[in-house]
């Protein structure tokens, strides 16, 4: 890469007016550092996966309301985590915190446990209880 | 408190501590040269382990490998300590401030407050460093950053205590001893055989054999996962080449960088050569990049767009089995 093709493409990171560090060459092929704004390809493949999150999202708000799963399982996408991700975060093992996405399970839980995954995203026990998937 | 810490920008966190930490104890290398020598350079694919919901791919080593291999190649003894609870990490590094010692600490990236949200992901191998106090900020260098930053003592526990794979378990290090003199050429050496090695090993999911592996999955995403998933594939596989810390097509370019200065330490004409012929091929990894970008972003559905990307990927991946047997040679 040339140190004239860094590119200055428009990204999320501009928004922040944050910059990147690259390694590029100059006119006589030494290696240089440049700033970079951001590259397009990386752009949309950040878009791709934020997409791809947002519809885990949807899908878990529809589950939570047709009652398929827990509460737990939509505020583990919310804050972007997978089981073991918060199982860590709550310290239990894994196939206990998923047998708390069922919502049968999920009804019995005791307020000690709820608050343990309240913390985790940060919400109060009460909303974690009463969300409805609306 | 504050230590006379100088903060560079890197493109890579691990390399950008390392290189700042060392500076700060009075040796002169730059980002590139921590790399290499530590043997950053690296290609691994395993599509049994899922990150981010798609198959493992990743192209640097472990966290913590190559300021590792650089410290142990230079001679310097490095420390690091975990900690069980966020009370004693909190104090063992306000100790390190107040004995002057700026400290390196392994964090998770999701509650890094002074990055955009869309980087915020459980992502545990973060490094930066903190070389100073006050009142209750602590004064961090984000080696990524442009400048400075601070967080609060809360802020820090948080991200020092981030949960989830390759937990930090508050993990600080910094280097104790530094030898007098270094043997930079035999340093060099090792670190360029040991990446020579990785790249070449027979093994499949190590190397340009990973790569190879990696195409002939490519070829079946679109059939065996329908194009919904494949494009989502390609897509975490351009975020894993190019984003922030890559120093773009891979750490291609910071590899020629270090090659380019190696080559003047080493007095090793043939280096510099292959450092143009690396910088092809990282201008190569990113034409990939911007053809894959065109498949996820039409949701082309062709089967022959997956095929000619497995195409570019197996041109250079020959490229590069032919480039580090070169330089296996060279040296």
């Amino acid at each position: 890469m040339k140190k004239e093709e860094v590119p200055q493409d428009k990204s999320n990171l501009s928004k922040s007016n944050m910059k990147e560090l690259c390694y590029a060459t100059d006119e006589n092929g030494n290696y240089t550092t440049a700033l970079s704004s951001g590259w397009e390809p990386k752009t949309i493949a950040l878009e791709q996966s934020m997409l791809e999150i947002n519809e885990r999202i949807e899908h878990a708000k529809e589950d939570v309301k047709l009652g398929l799963v827990s509460p737990i399982v939509y505020f583990m996408e919310v804050c972007k985590m997978d089981w073991m991700t918060l199982s860590g975060y709550v310290g239990m093992w894994t196939w206990r915190v998923k047998r708390h996405g069922k919502p049968s399970v999920f009804k019995k839980l005791s307020n000690k446990l709820l608050a343990k995954y309240a913390e985790a995203f940060e919400i109060s026990v009460e909303e974690l209880k009463n969300y409805k998937g609306e | 408190m504050e230590t006379g810490f100088v903060h560079h920008q890197s493109a890579h966190c691990e390399n950008g501590v390392a290189s700042n930490l060392l500076k700060y104890h009075g040796i002169n290398i730059s980002e590139p040269m921590v790399f290499g020598i530590g043997s950053g350079l690296f290609f691994f694919y395993l599509p049994l382990l899922k990150v981010n919901h798609a198959p493992a791919i990743s192209y640097r080593p472990m966290p913590g490998f190559i300021f590792n291999k650089a410290a142990k190649r230079l001679g310097i003894k490095v420390k690091r300590i975990k900690f069980s609870n966020p009370q004693s990490a909190q104090k063992a590094l306000e100790e390190n401030l107040n004995n002057n010692i700026p400290s390196g600490l392994q964090v998770g990236v999701y509650n890094l407050t002074y990055f955009p949200d869309e980087y915020r992901f459980h992502f545990n191998a973060h490094n930066l460093v903190v070389y100073g106090k006050k009142d209750d900020t602590f004064l961090i260098s984000d080696p990524v950053m442009e400048t400075v930053t601070t967080l609060t003592e809360k802020e820090l526990e948080k991200v020092r205590f981030a949960k989830g794979a390759l937990a930090p378990k508050g993990q600080m290090y910094y280097p104790v001893n530094i030898p007098s003199e270094i043997d930079w050429e035999t340093a060099i050496k090792k670190g360029i055989k040991n990446t020579c090695n990785d790249m070449l090993a027979p093994v499949p999911i190590v190397g340009v054999a990973a790569m190879r592996f990696l195409a002939r999955s490519i070829r079946k995403w679109p059939v065996k996962k329908g194009v919904k998933v494949a494009n989502h594939y390609l897509a975490q596989m351009v975020r894993m080449q190019e984003e922030i810390g890559t120093g773009g097509g891979g750490f291609r370019f910071i590899y020629a960088a270090f090659l380019q200065e190696a080559s003047v330490v080493l007095k090793n004409d043939s280096l510099k050569v292959l450092s143009a012929e690396m910088t092809t091929i990282g201008d190569l990894w990113r034409d990939f990049a911007v053809n894959a970008a065109r498949v996820y972003k039409n949701r082309s559905n062709q089967t022959n767009v997956y095929n000619s990307l497995a195409d570019e990927l197996i041109h250079i991946s020959n490229l590069e089995e032919a480039f580090f047997k070169k330089l296996k040679k060279a040296i």
